[in-house]
């Protein structure tokens, strides 16, 4: 069961329920303004995600310079591939959001922030991992072998 | 005729917009809280055999783990399984990983990952639950077992 993916280094499961805290807060934003910026800026961070991992996301970065050093360190480290995968979904749905805005369709930033804003909020509130529900059935839309 | 974009220029419609989409949010993960780890029972039509899963089944019953790579749910989901198979003569943990046998997910249904089936003596699926399963839940569904 190893590969590239889950070798990585693990890391606190705490961070990434952190950063979809404050994604949740900054989709509502965009939401209640409607502002293309604003999403714009939440799609910079998912892409920095994406990249990078959340940890070295500008939000994982707050959560490990300003959050943990305050707290005790966590029982156990998770993954860092699932939240990784969640950020590019992230990017995906504001992704599209933007140029469909771009493109001048109605409603779109206010269409994408809500669609981004469940799953982060689901994350936050829940931890719902969301690459975890995601990633067997991106396998079975495979055609069968 | 109400106009989309001029109905949401309103802040007060997009908070009660806002509100809602939390609610529905917060009613769905609730609700999958409450499911999550619950075994229910199944026909029992289904059979798995030794060589179907590349392991030996267990003489009262086997718990079959379907699990993915770097999936934390899976991690906790795998030592409540476990412990109870080393706990109980006769339960027996298999874990499958859900990618490497597409073949068995599908014919399943198996659509997320931790999903665990509860096999009678003879194989046959008598209960499945999604998601990490407390130990009561966990006795629960060996019950269905009749293990």
């Amino acid at each position: 069961m190893s590969s590239p993916a889950t070798t990585a280094a693990r890391i606190d499961p705490r961070g990434p329920r952190f950063a979809a805290a404050l994604t949740t807060i900054v989709l509502a934003i965009a939401l209640l303004t409607g502002s293309a910026w604003v999403l714009l800026a939440q799609a910079t961070v998912f892409a920095t995600g994406a990249a990078l991992g959340v940890q070295r996301s500008p939000y994982g970065l707050l959560y490990r310079n300003l959050v943990r050093p305050r707290f005790a360190p966590p029982a156990e480290l998770e993954h860092p591939t699932p939240p990784r995968f969640a950020q590019l979904v992230g990017l995906a749905v504001t992704g599209v959001a933007l140029v469909a805005a771009a493109a001048g369709v109605g409603a779109a930033v206010e269409v994408g922030a809500a669609l981004a804003l469940v799953a982060a909020f689901l994350n936050a509130a829940f931890g719902l991992c969301l690459g975890c529900e995601l990633y067997l059935l991106l396998h079975r839309l495979r055609p069968a072998a | 005729m109400l106009c989309f974009p001029a109905v949401v220029e309103s802040i007060g419609v997009r908070l009660a917009i806002l509100v809602v989409i939390l609610a529905a949010a917060a009613a769905a993960g609730l609700w999958r809280r409450r499911t999550d780890g619950r075994a229910r029972a199944v026909g029992g039509e289904v059979r798995l055999t030794a060589a179907d899963l590349g392991a030996e089944l267990g003489a009262r019953a086997t718990l079959v783990q379907f699990s993915s790579p770097a999936c934390a749910p899976c991690t906790s989901a795998r030592r409540v399984l476990s412990e109870a198979a080393e706990a109980a003569p006769g339960i027996a943990h298999v874990e499958v990983d859900a990618a490497d046998r597409l073949d068995l997910a599908r014919s399943l249904s198996v659509l997320r990952t931790p999903t665990v089936l509860v096999l009678g003596p003879g194989g046959q699926v008598v209960a499945r639950a999604s998601g990490v399963p407390t130990r009561p839940q966990l006795s629960e569904a060996l019950a269905l077992a009749g293990a």
